[in-house]
């Protein structure tokens, strides 16, 4: 049993945004993957919901004649990993949605609700961060603000987003932050599947004709810090490098300054130390590969 | 038909198609619910409860608080009952508790009429305490301050000591078990005491059965009847529990235990039957729920106990012979004692059953209390435990000696013959050489040797191991305690039958290989032989429930006896209907025939007739027998595993696992090798995942949910093969003995030994996760610093 006062039904955004503007407290619910379980852990107690799950106009992909990816913030993660665009042009996306909780957490759960959560773990956000995504959030007034991706989260589950008055409703990936990249996702679980990530690792990686010079790379971690956040130290190391073990043994902890693992009882900051140059390079590593470069090391 | 056969699960139809009733879907729909205040302190006392302002929440209809319930005493364990006082259980608990033992200890109970109402109720509910320090790691030195229970001021619960001589000989005291506990070493008093012996630490954390099934149980009144729903191993023990704790005549109480959810021993326990009872009878005999979260499942029923082990050992001069041996062990029992010592006890004996040395064992251990939740019975009962350390050592010890691993094990086997130095009785089969033998050649142990160093030479990131341990277990618990079981069949007038037994299933698949055993031995085949599967106490035949890996071997007997008793009876009928000669006359293929002639007299169906409607003398043709187990048995077997170690991640990635078993004659071979996928699974969730964390200071428990306790999924679970060594039991009712609970014993050792193959690092705890091996990498320096 949930602790439900009252449930809104909506049929539209301008629904949406109507029903948040006559309720302040109301609580907005995608798949309700994050919003079940903070009723059931009465972090949320007699609660007002809308649900924007079922509106059609918040749902779905679309790719513009530029070749920009938009994806709706409602848009169910099982429909991510199986476009068959996204399959063939970004498949580490799909990747890293494939890797989210249980396969009935991936039909029902959104992109939209993965990045609002906030979570320090989520499985969508490092991928997401190094193709600086665009995220189109509307207003109560209908008025639409766009931010970096980069600039959502600001600490542990909390966002950018004023809550109660801002609506996430299109994540858009441009042509030229994904064309012409290698992209690789590393999740580090204890486990298989159903899993946190203790840490995740998403590197995008450009390399020169001749496949030796890394002409532009793009690491972001979660996990290892107070939020998931790209590694611009790191990057700026190791753009216009060649494409050698030494550089990529750049990757350690030491180089990048935006990451301040902690001690947990999940993990020891000393273990994070570890995963984060250990991940941090083998994704680089098949990053390379999905680029079209080779280089073993070991 | 009958046994040897891999008959279809008698419910697998309605399993699959999920039309099963478990206790939850019996729950009625106007039941009130009843949950639980948890205490936010590990230790203490509690002062005062505050309900006033909970009273006042709209559906909250009663709370009762520890500082009103009756104040009896019990116990929760699932023993069958003993004759002698000085075995029973340890009554230390009552309803609600007052002196708070670990961080979640039930204080108050809220009853309303919806989860909500109650979940309300107990926030509102204030609680003060006096504050004790937690008792949480009990292993170092500690001040014990205030004792967690008053009869035992040191907390210690119990201890058991005791020493083997050179002629198997067995005493309880001696001195030098009194000094290896003084000074933790005995050099000066074993034979042969110029021989050095190594020392060995293992720990092993708690963890739990995780079962998917929650504790859950509902309780109403029908007049002067008690009656319980509950999801349990042991209906027939929470009948006498309720009666002794709600001081009422156990025939007023009636159990009914539908299908379960799993157990593993955890429902080995009396958990919230009594309390539930105890509100029914407040609230004028309405129905009470109680339906356990998962998160209460984990602090508040039961978990394997955590142990510290320490092993000594050492082998005759220049020979792989072991010659003195000691163990000593120290269980941490939690908050409260359930099933006392007793697998403390059954670990340290089992120390002693695979191996044995031409020289002096010691064995020692001590179960204390700690702020924690209790420790109880789960599958194999304190064995895993002790396989863990007994085979790690064994690896350790080969590895430091230059000994081959199996070579070494093979020379120091218990073999046929032996006496059981513990409970004396005598080792009729042991299968060990032929599971070692198979286990080897499955998984071309020689070949994979030379392969893998070969391998872990030229490779830094991946290194290649195998690993094996063996485990010898007992099937029953006889002549610790009573084995004692009954059975019940009925002929319908179709010449189809109803077995009742006394077993408990809970989904290991007791209800099938008891109808092919009555199968087996009427004729009848298994689709008309209807297995009743809800035990109720009102009418089920007594056994004490379904714990070691007794019910096929115990129940096992109860049914035969029954059977043929019942084969008597439909005989003499014939006999009598037939004007034949009884001594001639057998049951074959549902008819009776001549044995003489060869020939066919008259089908089954018609003197079942003959006998329920004869109009002058009618018989309906029942029988029932107890049967009582004076034997005991050991199941024995060998597990293989096959790894591959990704170093700088510290991560295992298990190629496959090996499951080689001497359980006697196997009655049902594809449930038997289900059964040991089962439990090999549940061995890798503990080798590699599975611990319950706990803050150090405050003792609050830190992953008792399913995303942070690591049960091992589907995608962790590597290619489990499985092979059966049969040999045929004398003291098994068709030649079987265990196999419910032995495959969960060796495989975290084996994997273990895989590791240490692969890496040359021995880690001497569980489970072997990632950061534990990264970190035992980095020490062994295996893992790159730059």
């Amino acid at each position: 049993m949930y602790d439900i006062k009252k449930v809104h039904q909506a049929s539209s955004m301008n629904d949406v945004l109507k029903i948040m503007k006559e309720n302040k407290e109301v609580k907005i619910l995608a798949g309700g993957t994050d919003v079940l379980i903070k009723m059931r852990e009465r972090k949320y107690k007699d609660v007002e919901i809308v649900s924007i799950g079922d509106i059609s106009e918040l749902s779905g992909i679309h790719i513009d004649e530029s070749e920009n990816i938009i994806i709706k913030s409602a848009t169910k993660f099982i429909d991510i990993i199986n476009n068959e665009y996204i399959a063939k042009h970004l498949p580490t996306l799909g990747k890293a949605c494939n890797q989210i909780g249980s396969p009935q957490i991936r039909n029902i759960a959104t992109i939209g609700g993965n990045l609002c959560n906030g979570a320090v773990s989520a499985d969508v956000v490092p991928i997401l961060l190094v193709l600086d995504a665009q995220l189109h959030i509307v207003g109560l007034d209908g008025k639409m603000r766009i931010i970096n991706v980069n600039d959502l989260h600001t600490g542990p589950g909390q966002t950018s987003l004023i809550e109660g008055q801002e609506l996430l409703v299109e994540i858009h990936i441009k042509k030229e932050n994904y064309v012409n990249f290698g992209f690789d996702y590393y999740k580090y679980g204890k486990r298989n599947a159903m899993e946190i990530a203790t840490l995740g690792c998403a590197v995008g990686i450009k390399l020169n004709k001749q496949k030796d010079i890394i002409e532009d790379i793009k690491i972001a971690y979660s996990v290892a810090a107070p939020t998931p956040r790209r590694c611009s130290s790191i990057e700026k190391l190791m753009i216009g490098k060649k494409l050698t073990k030494e550089t990529i043994n750049l990757i350690k902890p030491e180089n990048i300054a935006e990451l301040i693992p902690r001690d947990s009882w999940r993990a020891s900051k000393n273990f994070r130390l570890q995963l984060i140059k250990e991940t941090g390079r083998r994704t680089a590593l098949e990053a390379i590969k999905a680029n079209g470069g080779e280089l073993c090391i070991d | 038909m009958g046994i040897g056969k891999n008959i279809n699960r008698v419910d697998a139809l309605s399993k699959v198609k999920g039309t099963t009733k478990y206790t939850e879907d019996l729950i009625p729909q106007n039941a009130l619910i009843a949950k639980i205040l948890h205490s936010k302190i590990a230790n203490g006392i509690v002062k005062d409860v505050d309900v006033s302002e909970a009273l006042k929440i709209e559906g909250v209809l009663k709370i009762v608080t520890c500082l009103e319930v009756p104040d009896v005493d019990f116990s929760t364990a699932g023993h069958p009952y003993s004759l002698d006082p000085s075995h029973a259980d340890i009554k230390d608990r009552k309803l609600l508790n007052k002196r708070v033992r670990h961080y979640g200890d039930d204080v108050a109970v809220v009853v309303a009429v919806d989860s909500i109402a109650a979940q309300k109720g107990l926030e509102a509910i204030k609680v003060t305490y006096e504050e004790y320090k937690p008792k949480i790691n009990i292993y170092g030195n500690y001040e014990v301050g205030e004792p967690i229970h008053k009869l035992y001021p040191d907390d210690v619960m119990a201890t058991m000591n005791f020493y083997l001589n050179e002629d198997k000989e067995r005493f309880n005291k001696y001195k030098i078990v009194e000094e290896l506990l003084k000074t933790n070493n005995f050099k000066g008093n074993m034979p042969d005491s110029n021989l050095p012996m190594k020392k060995y630490e293992y720990i092993l954390p708690i963890v739990q059965h995780a079962h998917i099934e929650n504790i859950v149980c509902f309780a109403y009144m029908d007049g002067n009847r008690h009656i319980i729903y509950s999801a349990t191993q042991v209906p027939q023990v929470v009948r006498r529990i309720v009666s002794e704790a709600l001081e009422i005549s156990i025939g007023e109480v009636q159990v009914i235990k539908p299908y379960i959810g799993g157990g593993f021993g955890n429902k080995q326990d009396i958990i919230y039957e009594p309390l539930a009872m105890y509100l029914s009878k407040l609230m004028g005999g309405a129905c009470i729920s109680m339906v356990s979260t998962r998160e209460e499942t984990f602090v508040n029923s039961r978990t394997r106990h955590g142990m510290k082990i320490t092993t000594m050992v050492n082998t005759e001069e220049g020979k792989m012979r072991m010659r003195n041996r000691a163990i000593n062990l120290v269980s941490n029992q939690g908050a409260y004692s359930t099933h006392g010592h007793a697998i403390a006890a059954n670990a340290i004996t089992n120390g002693f059953h695979l191996y044995s040395g031409s020289g002096l064992q010691v064995g020692t251990s001590t179960s204390i209390y700690s702020n924690l939740p209790s420790a109880a019975a789960m599958r194999a009962y304190g064995t895993p435990q002790i396989c863990f350390a007994v085979e790690s050592q064994m690896d350790d010890y080969a590895k430091e000696k230059g000994f081959d691993p199996i070579e070494f094990r093979l020379e120091n086997l218990v073999k046929v013959g032996a006496i059981e130095p513990f409970d004396t009785f005598p080792i009729h089969t042991n299968g060990l050489d032929d599971c070692i033998k198979k286990g080897k050649e499955l998984i071309d142990w020689d070949e994979k040797k030379i392969q893998y160093e070969e391998f872990n030479k030229n490779s830094k990131v991946f290194k290649k191991g195998i690993g094996i341990a063996l485990f010898a277990y007992k099937t029953g618990i006889y002549p610790i305690t009573v084995e004692t079981s009954a059975c019940r069949m009925v002929l319908n007038q179709d010449g189809s039958l109803q077995v009742q037994v006394g077993a408990i299933e809970i989904g290991q698949g007791s209800d099938t290989v008891f109808c092919q055993m009555t199968s087996e031995i009427l004729s009848i085949p298994e689709d008309k032989i209807n297995m009743v599967s809800c035990h109720d106490t009102d009418i089920s035949p007594f056994d004490p429930g379904a714990y070691a890996s007794r019910q096929t071997y115990i129940c096992g007997g109860a049914v035969k006896k029954t059977a043929e008793i019942l084969k008597e009876k439909i005989l003499n009928k014939a006999a009598i209907m037939l004007d034949f000669d009884y001594d001639d006359m057998d049951l074959i293929d549902e008819y009776i025939i001549s044995k003489s002639r060869s020939e066919k007299l008259e089908s089954l169906e018609k003197v079942v007739l003959y006998s329920m409607y004869s109009k002058h003398s009618t018989e309906h043709l029942t029988a029932e027998a107890t049967y009582t187990g004076l034997n005991n048995a050991f199941a024995y077997g060998a597990c293989f595993a096959d790894v591959c170690v990704d170093v700088p991640l510290g991560k295992i990635d298990i190629k496959k696992m090996y499951s080689i078993h001497d359980s006697g004659k196997i009655i049902n071979p594809r449930l038997a090798e289900a059964q040991v996928h089962g439990a090999v699974a549940m061995g890798v969730g503990y080798a590699i995942g599975e611990e319950m964390l706990f803050d150090q200071v405050t003792g609050k428990p830190l992953n008792n949910n399913f995303l942070d306790y690591k049960i091992p999924t589907s995608m962790d679970i590597p290619e489990i093969e499985v092979a059966f060594i049969e040999t045929y039991e004398p003291s098994g009712p068709f030649g079987n003995k265990a196999l419910g609970e032995p495959p969960i014993i060796a495989p975290a050792p084996a994997i273990r030994n895989a590791v240490l193959f692969a890496t040359g690092v021995s880690i001497n705890s569980l489970p072997l996760n990632p950061e534990k091996l990264v970190s035992a990498f980095k020490e062994a320096n295996l893992i790159d610093e730059e």
